[in-house]
């Protein structure tokens, strides 16, 4: 703020010609009072204390992962293993890797479009007075823990996909990536089905923020010229929305990607690649770690560390992504929900 | 004047024909039925897959009767319209189904003595125990965390919105951004990672530091938002009088927006109540009472659900305590959503200038 904290005790001189740019700088700046340095350090320091935390994650993973990965006699990208007790530790992460994305490929697929028209039904669809409650209920949603969504999907949804698996093999099970075993259904299609449900609160309100960006105008100009309402939301709703919505979609993207307890108690791993997205196996990273943990020695957990980091370099290039996305076009401020 | 002057498809009329009112329902009607019976001849049984057909057989009934009734455009019209009914409906299912599950197999067991006693004596796969254990654990975690993350964010909003200029503000903008995308697990792993270079076992302080790095860039978004609602001229009317800055923001600044900021962070630990994955590394989880945060493992909420789940090889008395441990956990969340909200909407006139 460009304001000088000098007292006056004179009445206000008439106004004078501004003061030179040194000199207006030196006044803006302000901390001269003991207070004012110290609040500014508290808080500048709490600020640069987070890029420590930042820097720090990182260096301390890398190096109890650099640890783990230099005594590994297998690949760390390409071992289909996870041994990591013994003499002979081989583990790699190209299981995970997969699993890891094709659950989120899953639940992104699922997700997006739905949560795109839910944004659409409350922002032009809807009744209006159910508009607000809806809303509220969908926020309400966004904050459900993930370890209920896990034990809901692990209890309810597990057994319910039965008819959906049989139903898929018998039609599409030719295809190889719909076949079926008939084993329980905690496969790789049921995690990415109780991923895109818990996704799909934070990309609908992230959506719906944007949507109702949407300059009146632009609506208004398409309805006089005769378009009807899938015309109006065609063409001045999603064009104007596009780059919120894809921001939004890497933010859920981002929460699949690193989504542990529902993965972990509705998959049933193993360490191999299945063609099959509705037979049993494969695994996440964060569902792997959570798994392997308990009986891990110190070995064996910098060895699940260097699974971490693999995945927190993977988020932070989505949610970097997402970011820049969003810091193109600065007035979609809904992100910041 | 008649209405069935209007319906008709005539030249010379400003309006094309429409589907009556009743339309949509009838198309509705007809596709559930004709879904329930394809299924009951085919002999499927599962609600999914009924349901399936029938939104099929209503997008397209929709698209067929009005393309032949209203012309091309106005039945993309209505197909986008069903479209947009039938994908609301569809995410409403799941998402009732987990509320009206929890609820209703959680109340089984929830009662005084659930909430008063720990699972100190009783094996996972017998009946009896509860979750006390879990709550204190729970509560002194997360209080702990938001001891250490709500005034550090809240002073790095602060930083960025009263003095943030230049190369730093920009750099912790954009970090506080990306800090907000960490899996909970990774926050978990970092701590971990300095607990197993300094030889420690599992404690509740170390859940906490992990949940505390989740909970910062949650408060320092929102503590930003609702500092730039905050009227400059009040801080110019304070700075004028001779005030410094810093008694300005203390005493002009965060009173105006105190209510928005108390929303963000109850919101921030209604979110980091919920996390498993860094109690899991971090606390290990322990069925005695143990309220000493800084020495043992102790137990969390969401933790116990888990264990319940996954160490109980399917005993039904172990899952009645998860589901009735989720209907707490979801409760102690939900209480504290609709509280922040309340206080927001309390105090929202004085920001809202």
């Amino acid at each position: 703020m460009d304001i000088s904290t000098k007292t006056h005790d004179a009445p206000p001189p008439p106004p004078q010609p501004r003061p030179a740019p040194a000199e207006q700088k030196r006044a803006a700046r302000g901390a001269t009072r003991p207070g004012d340095r110290i609040f500014l350090g508290l808080t500048r320091g709490s600020g640069i204390l987070l890029l420590v935390i930042m820097a720090a994650i990182a260096v301390f993973l890398s190096y109890r992962a650099s640890l783990a990965i230099s005594k590994d006699n297998g690949n760390f990208l390409t071992t289909f293993e996870w041994v990591t007790a013994g003499l002979e530790p081989r583990f790699g992460i190209a299981v995970l890797a997969v699993g890891t994305v094709v659950s989120s490929i899953i639940a992104m697929a699922i997700a997006v479009p739905i949560a795109v028209a839910i944004a659409l039904f409350l922002t032009h669809y809807a009744p209006r007075r159910l508009r607000g409650p809806i809303a509220y209920v969908i926020d309400l949603l966004a904050a459900v823990p993930s370890i209920v969504y896990g034990l809901w999907g692990a209890l309810i949804l597990v057994p319910h996909m039965n008819g959906l698996f049989g139903w898929l093999d018998d039609y599409l099970g030719w295809t190889g990536i719909f076949a079926w075993d008939e084993g329980a259904p905690r496969a790789m299609l049921t995690v990415g089905i109780l991923l895109a449900i818990m996704i799909l609160p934070i990309i609908t309100n992230v959506s719906r923020e944007v949507f109702r960006q949407v300059p009146q105008m632009h609506e208004e100009a398409a309805l006089a010229l005769g378009a009807t309402r899938w015309e109006v939301v065609r063409m001045a709703v999603l064009p104007f929305g596009r780059s919120g919505v894809i921001s939004a979609s890497m933010l859920g993207l981002g929460r699949a990607l690193g989504e542990t307890m529902a993965v972990a108690t509705v998959l049933s791993p193993d360490f191999d690649l299945h063609a099959s997205l509705l037979n049993p196996g494969g695994g996440t990273f964060a569902q792997n770690i959570a798994a392997k943990f308990s009986e891990a020695d110190e070995f064996g957990r910098d060895a699940l560390i260097a699974s971490g980091l693999v995945l927190f370099v993977i988020t932070l290039l989505v949610n970097g992504a997402a970011r820049l996305i969003i810091a193109r076009r600065k007035e979609y401020s809904g992100a910041n929900a | 004047m008649s209405h069935a002057a209007i319906a008709d498809k005539r030249p010379g009329s400003l309006r094309g024909a429409r589907l009556p009112q009743w339309g949509p329902y009838a198309i509705a009607a007809g596709s559930v039925a004709a879904g329930l019976g394809i299924s009951a001849g085919a002999g499927l049984h599962s609600s999914i897959q009924w349901a399936l057909i029938a939104a099929v057989l209503y997008v397209l009934g929709t698209y067929g009767i009005a393309a032949r009734v209203e012309g091309r455009r106005q039945a993309k019209d209505r197909v986008a319209t069903s479209f947009v009914w039938v994908a609301f409906l569809l995410a409403v299912i799941p998402l009732a189904s987990l509320v009206w599950a929890t609820v209703k197999r959680g109340v089984k067991v929830l009662d005084g003595y659930f909430l008063t006693h720990s699972m100190g004596v009783v094996a996972d796969s017998e009946p009896g125990g509860g979750i006390y254990h879990a709550i204190l654990g729970s509560l002194e975690q997360v209080g702990l965390a938001t001891l250490i993350g709500a005034p550090i964010g809240v002073l790095t909003a602060i930083y960025l919105v009263e003095y943030g200029r230049g190369r730093l503000a920009k750099a912790v903008t954009f970090f506080v951004d990306v800090m907000t995308g960490i899996p909970s697990i990774v926050a978990g792993l970092f701590i971990l990672s300095i607990m197993l270079m300094l030889k420690m076992q599992p404690f509740g302080f170390a859940g906490s530091l992990a949940l505390a790095i989740l909970m910062m860039p949650v408060v320092v978004r929102s503590t930003e938002e609702m500092l730039k609602l905050v009227p400059n001229e009040l801080r110019e009317a304070s700075l004028a009088l001779g005030v410094p800055k810093w008694r300005t923001i203390l005493k002009v600044v965060l009173p105006t927006s105190i209510g928005g900021i108390t929303t963000g962070v109850m919101l921030a630990i209604a979110r980091i109540a919920g996390e498993t994955a860094p109690v899991l590394l971090l606390v290990f989880g322990n069925p005695f009472i143990n309220s000493n945060p800084f020495e043992g493992a102790q137990a969390s909420l969401p933790l116990y659900i888990y264990q319940q789940y996954s160490q109980s090889a399917g005993s039904t008395y172990a899952y009645d305590r998860a589901w009735a441990a989720s209907l707490t956990l979801i409760a102690f969340v939900m209480i504290l959503n609709l509280l922040a909200r309340g206080i927001a909407r309390w105090k929202a006139p004085k920001t809202g200038r």
